[in-house]
């Protein structure tokens, strides 16, 4: 079944085009990585998707509705959870209450209800920090740091709040960007280990921007490769890994010749 | 130096330790309230009494045992004391005014970290809502400002204020809205701009709206405000009953006067506890949530308008209704008292406790009033002694005399708060009590699945 599918979608700058003629189409339960060079428009993409830039041509669609239009908010109301590229928690605010954020639009309480603290609320703030609790087990966060700012958390540990803040929405589909980046090799394998349990065990469908290429072979079921702000490329990490525009793209055009012409002697 | 501080340290840990808390507290409680009933016109026994408050809140003690005396002496001991020096029921009474203020732009500023300078504009609202439908000015639509003849009836009974307090609270969220509305899209400095603007159109229309109809009867203020009625029997109660304990007899006027103050003093617990519960609520976290980082905030579907529509709003409902309380006690409201600095003002109040902070913006409230109406007016009177008298300045040899009146400490307020405020941003840039995040209990353990 398709998740999201989007058609021609570009967005411009000024004069740049910074996404052009994009198309792209997700499968429920799919694990796929958007890589490219640096400047290939991929944050762009993303940002395309969850509403912060409004794209000036093409269609969005997620889950059978259009996203375009929508405000960013709503188009997080509609299942679509997201990580940033420089991490962006709420550092004055604990770490649990970071995931409390993550399910702003799940919780259903008002204003007057929080006032007088009836028992409907009450019971909702109970439930909601007791399933932020499981996120943070989920994550691999330990329970002690639950009342700590965010903000003093080491790297590892924040990237992990990014990610149980997204998954606290509940979202269909979870956008990762550059997860690993700035991680040693084993935070890596830990990382890519959660976002495998992310799908395998919550069902949530996982588009990431990666760079390590470690990451991206041995966790993506499909590969889509962007160079300019157009997609070049995709297939299946091995079609991906042999594809001639692409080791273009990132070696240079010269560069991948001369690498042809060493294979052939 | 070193040592002075771990000895100062260590004083403070026992402080806090098994009953000591208490004992400290009720001896402090006492001291106050002794001192300032045997000499009621004594600026720093009432200070000491005053400073009982924070001993109350900051020592370890049970929550039951902070209530019940905070209790005793806001509603038993204050009003006794204040009927012996009206004065310092003043000061309390001015001190939960600029506290509602500061708690409420504490919202807007503290939690949302939406920097508005015209807040004062809210309780403008709120202070000429009652001032016009609490006086005769309805009657008086069509008389220039001073020509109004001066047997004019009301139009509203004297105690549709207590109506009009919730009246304030609706029409100045309302404003807040409205305000909000075509701003909420700015940020920072920009956002500061304009609601610097907005704050000077509505003191300008209080100024200006006496004509083609007299809706505020201009720079001149509105009054007679009505008050309204105070039980009966209250002023024997306090004229016999009382009397004895009071030592003196006591006038409708300051009957009026600890009146307020019980009014003012039970508003104040009430928005306390409405901006604690909505801080610590999903409204709350999505406050914090869009002062930490906007794009963060959107992604994770917050709603960025009505999430800062709503923090206007709150904040400004508490102006509104403060501003209410005000207009009737004061029986008279004029353009002046909404000036730009009266806003700066309440902000220096709360960056000075702490933007967030809850107990912070109310000590930073006290701290400025007291500053304001009691010391720097006590220097003021000192020197004022002094230069009647006819000592010299030591070691140069001056003559008081002869020293300028512009030297006048009162005068120099605006100078004390700029150092203040830079000495703060230097040295406890987070205010005087910053702002925590509530600590959870978990429900998990370790182990637990």
């Amino acid at each position: 079944m398709t998740l999201l599918d989007t058609h021609q979608v570009v967005k411009r700058f000024g004069g740049l085009t910074a996404v052009n003629k994009m198309d792209f189409k997700l499968d429920q339960g799919e694990i796929v990585s958007i890589i490219g060079p640096n400047g290939a428009g991929k944050t762009t993409f993303f940002n395309t998707l969850t509403g912060i830039y409004r794209p000036e041509e093409g269609k969005i669609e997620f889950d059978g509705h259009t996203l375009i239009g929508l405000r960013p908010d709503q188009i997080a109301g509609r299942g679509i959870a997201r990580t940033f590229q420089n991490i962006r928690l709420f550092g004055g605010m604990s770490v649990i209450e970071n995931i409390l954020i993550g399910m702003h639009v799940q919780l259903k309480q008002n204003p007057a209800e929080a006032i007088l603290r009836n028992k409907k609320f009450v019971g909702e703030e109970r439930e909601a920090e007791l399933k932020a609790e499981r996120l943070m087990k989920f994550v691999g966060l330990d329970l002690s740091l639950a009342n700590e700012l965010a903000k003093n958390l080491p790297y590892g540990g924040q990237r992990r709040v990014e990610i149980a803040r997204a998954l606290a929405a509940h979202p269909k589909l979870l956008l990762l960007d550059e997860p690993t980046a700035g991680m040693n090799p084993q935070e890596t394998e830990e990382a890519v280990r959660l976002f495998r349990r992310v799908r395998d065990e919550k069902g949530i469908t996982v588009l990431l921007i990666e760079h390590d290429m470690r990451v991206v072979m041995s966790i993506s079921e499909r590969i889509s490769v962007m160079d300019y702000g157009e997609k070049i490329a995709e297939g299946s990490p091995s079609q991906i890994r042999s594809n001639q525009r692409v080791i273009e793209a990132y070696l240079g055009r010269g560069a991948a010749a001369s690498q042809h012409e060493e294979k052939s002697l | 130096m070193k040592n002075i501080k771990s000895f100062l340290q260590g004083l403070l840990a026992k402080l806090q330790e098994g009953k000591n808390p208490y004992i400290f507290t009720v001896v402090h409680i006492l001291l106050g309230t002794i001192w300032v009933y045997a000499s009621p016109r004594n600026n720093i026994a009432f200070i000491v009494l005053l400073a009982s408050l924070y001993s109350l809140y900051a020592l370890n003690t049970k929550a039951t045992f902070k209530a019940v005396a905070a209790g005793l002496l806001a509603f038993v001991v204050m009003p006794i004391l204040g009927a012996r020096n009206i004065f310092f029921l003043e000061i309390i009474f001015q001190i939960s005014v600029f506290s509602a203020l500061a708690l409420g732009l504490n919202i807007v500023v503290g939690f949302a970290g939406l920097l508005n300078l015209g807040y004062g504009a809210f309780y403008a609202v709120g202070a000429y809502l009652w001032a016009f439908f609490g006086s005769q000015q309805i009657y008086a639509l069509q008389y220039a400002p001073g020509t109004q003849p001066s047997d004019l009836p009301f139009l509203l009974p004297q105690d549709a204020f207590y109506l009009f307090i919730l009246v304030g609270i609706i029409v100045s969220a309302i404003t807040g809205i409205l305000l909000g509305t075509p701003v909420i899209r700015l940020r920072g400095d920009y956002l500061a701009i304009v609601t610097l603007g907005f704050g000077e159109v509505i003191r300008v229309l209080a100024n200006n709206l006496d004509k083609p109809l007299n809706f505020t009867n201009g720079p001149q203020g509105i009054t007679p405000i009505q008050r309204p009625s105070l039980p009966p029997d209250a002023l024997e109660f306090f004229n016999t009953g009382l009397r004895p304990i009071i030592g003196n007899s006591v006038s409708e006027g300051q009957l009026y006067n600890v009146f307020f103050y019980l009014l003012a003093v039970i508003m104040i617990v009430l928005i306390v506890f409405v901006a604690r519960r909505l801080e610590d609520s999903k409204l709350g976290r999505a406050w914090t949530a869009v002062r930490e980082d906007e794009t963060a905030a959107i992604a994770m579907g917050i709603p960025l308008v009505s999430t800062k529509l709503a923090a206007f709003a709150v904040g400004a409902s508490f102006a509104g209704a403060m501003g209410v309380l005000m207009a009737a006690s004061r029986t008279f409201v004029s353009p002046e008292s909404f000036s730009f600095m009266q806003s700066i003002g309440v902000l220096s109040m709360v960056i000075l406790g702490g933007a967030g902070s809850i107990p912070g913006v109310i000590l930073g409230a006290a701290t400025v009033t007291i500053l304001n109406l009691q010391i720097l007016q006590g220097l003021s009177l000192y020197l004022s002694q002094l230069r009647q008298s006819d000592a010299v300045i030591p070691i140069i040899n001056f003559p008081w005399r002869e020293l300028s009146t512009q030297l006048d400490p009162a005068k120099y307020q605006r100078l004390l708060f700029g150092l203040i405020l830079i000495l703060m941003m230097i040295f406890r840039p987070t205010g005087l009590i910053p702002a925590e995040r509530r600590k959870r209990e978990l429900q998990l353990k370790e182990g637990d699945e």
